[in-house]
């Protein structure tokens, strides 16, 4: 009974003394609310050292200054791509939609010295499945493809996050492909006058025989008349069958 | 009865700030700006919300009691903005001229309960519902310590008559019928024989007047929070266990009936506890020798002059109060169901029942 009193006294004196303690806290709180936090980035020295007044900025007033680095919204710089297509390969959710033209006529080089071969038609990156891993970015030969510091995307229309980067237009597109059209025609054209002239009064020209389709152990094993088999065995998971519990 | 016509639109006016001063409160303690966006500092994000609020679809659940559900937020606010008729607002302002005011206060304001068990268990949804059942278990216990101590407050003061509580919490005490010859004694012990009827200001306040108020007071700011429902006893709407408990399936206007209500109670509450305990509309201000600020700040009853310091008084000290229940409510967390009746059983109620025994001793030193 004397130890049940003495709880009772003592939960009454550790309620007073720290609810009074949680009314000072918050009201130190409440009263250096009249200082506020300067927009500062994380890269100043003193970012860590304001601990008190308020902590947060009024966001689209007030911005928090971004590192440079940032890696946010995609941009393709198309004057450097190559259309090479690594990075639409590479991306896990297959966000970059690329339509490459190859190019007839020449079409310099990159910043960077490497001959651009490949006109791109389309070259579409929807930010909206993009989920930021960076690969893209990390497999341009050219560097061409960057992350920036551009965080602030948002859209009421979900297709307004497709960014096209493509800088032809449909007119110029429709002359490439012409342009491309016709050159293979021409070229087919020189292959056949070509051949037409090397075997022209000797014989008719031999049946073109079909290729003998190569199998892959064929590649590692030149001789095909070597009888042992050193092919491995392919592993097949077999189906495992449960037998139905007889009740 | 006259006093409706100035409550009725305070209520809302208030309602409107006091929305907004929670809200900033809230953000401050939080290290927050709160709202910033409508109007200089936000000022008018509640007129905005209320607008809005206005303009919603007004939800009747199919599975809902269709009458219970609609009715209840009515019986909710009426029985709490009846509560205000025996308020007096000024020295010369009084309520309805009920003798024994207090208890009809205690009576009505406890009919919100029926109103409240009404929108739970009429809207026919397991969070309202548990919400309701929690909120009227709490209610009725706290209603006991509230009772407790409001009649320590009628012991020291031998009224249940709001008006005459306030007059004699100053120095007009003489001026109120049938109290021309009371004296004021310091801390209210006439062995003392120190007389401060004329000092005025805090000296004469309930809480000074008989010091043994002081615990009283505690006892009755913590169960009229419980009262009405605010943190840290919220467990009605318990936002993260029950969505918003009772009024959970409430939309548009009369669903800002019921935040009405909740503000209202809280008004009522911090009123109430300023005329019992904090001199109601009386100045904290004492006479010092020449400088007579009690009287400066009093003015004559029935004068322009008078009417205004009183209804200034008596609501910065309720407003006053009422940011104290806002500090309070984010600043602790929420007690759980057993934590909060074995405070309202074991606590609050036995320590009332001593204390009235001590203010029934301390009327006898008053003598």
């Amino acid at each position: 009974m004397k130890k049940k009193q003495g709880k009772y006294w003592k939960n009454i004196r550790i309620a007073s003394s720290t609810l009074f303690q949680g009314l000072i806290q918050t009201s130190k709180h409440f009263r250096k609310a009249f200082k506020q936090r300067n927009a500062i980035g994380v890269e100043e020295e003193n970012y860590f050292h304001r601990s008190d007044g308020l902590q947060t900025v009024l966001y689209p007033h007030e911005l928090l200054p971004i590192p440079d680095n940032g890696r946010y919204r995609l941009h393709n710089e198309m004057d450097d791509c190559i259309v090479c297509d690594k990075c639409a390969k590479i991306c896990p959710v297959d966000c970059i939609d690329i339509e490459p033209i190859r190019a007839v006529e020449d079409l310099g080089k990159t910043s960077d010295g490497t001959p651009k071969r490949i006109h791109g038609a389309k070259f579409d990156i929807d930010m909206s499945k993009c989920c930021f891993c960076g690969l893209c970015t990390t497999v341009c030969p050219t560097e061409c493809l960057t992350m920036t510091n551009e965080f602030n995307f948002s859209e009421f229309d979900v297709t307004k996050h497709n960014y096209e980067f493509a800088t032809l237009t449909p007119h110029e597109i429709t002359e490439k492909l012409e342009a491309l059209e016709s050159f293979n025609k021409e070229k087919e054209k020189n292959e056949l006058k070509n051949k037409e002239s090397k075997v022209e009064g000797t014989q008719p020209r031999p049946k073109i025989k079909m290729k003998p389709v190569i199998k892959d152990s064929a590649i590692e094993e030149p001789d095909k008349n070597v009888s042992g088999n050193i092919k491995k065995p392919k592993f097949r998971p077999r189906p495992i069958i449960k037998k139905k519990k007889e009740d | 009865m006259s006093t409706i016509i100035f409550f009725l639109p305070f209520i809302l006016i208030y309602t409107i700030f006091a929305v907004y001063g929670e809200r900033k409160i809230s953000a401050f303690i939080q290290d927050r700006y709160g709202p910033m966006e409508v109007g200089k500092y936000g000022w008018y994000q509640t007129v905005a919300d209320l607008l809005k609020l206005i303009q919603k679809e007004d939800i009747v659940p199919k599975k809902a009691s269709k009458k219970l559900f609609l009715i209840a937020p009515v019986i909710i606010f009426t029985s709490i903005f009846c509560g205000f008729v025996v308020l007096p607002i000024t020295s010369s302002w009084e309520g309805t001229l009920t003798q024994n005011g207090v208890y009809f206060l205690l009576a009505i304001v406890s009919l919100d309960v029926v109103g409240i068990l009404m929108a739970g268990w009429g809207a026919n949804s397991k969070y309202s519902l548990l919400g309701a059942l929690r909120s009227v278990a709490q209610i009725i216990s706290y209603e006991i310590p509230v009772t407790l101590s409001v009649l320590c407050v009628i012991m020291i003061s031998q009224s249940l008559n709001l008006q005459e509580i306030s007059y004699q919490q100053g120095i007009l005490i003489n001026a109120f019928p049938d109290m021309e010859n009371v004296k004021n004694y310091l801390f209210g012990i006439s062995a003392l024989n120190i007389d401060v009827t004329n000092w005025g200001g805090v000296f004469t306040w309930n809480i000074f007047r008989a010091p043994v108020l002081i615990p009283v007071f505690i006892i009755y700011f913590i169960s009229t929070l419980a009262e009405s429902n605010r943190a840290p006893f919220d467990l009605p709407e318990a936002e993260s266990e029950l969505v918003a408990g009772f009024h959970t399936e409430y939309s548009g206007f009369r669903w800002a009936i019921i935040m009405l209500s909740e503000y209202g109670m809280m008004l009522l509450v911090a009123l109430l506890g300023v005329i019992l305990f904090l001199g109601s509309w009386n100045t904290p201000l004492p006479n010092i020798g020449n400088i007579m600020l009690a009287n400066w700040t009093t003015g004559e009853p029935e004068t322009i002059a008078g009417n205004l310091w009183s209804v200034f008084w008596l609501l910065s000290k309720a407003l006053m109060w009422i940011a104290v229940q806002m500090w309070v409510r984010w600043t602790y967390p929420r007690l759980r169901i057993d934590q909060l009746m074995s405070l309202s059983w074991k606590y609050l109620t036995p320590f009332a029942m001593f204390l009235i025994f001590v203010s029934g001793l301390w009327r006898l030193l008053m003598i």
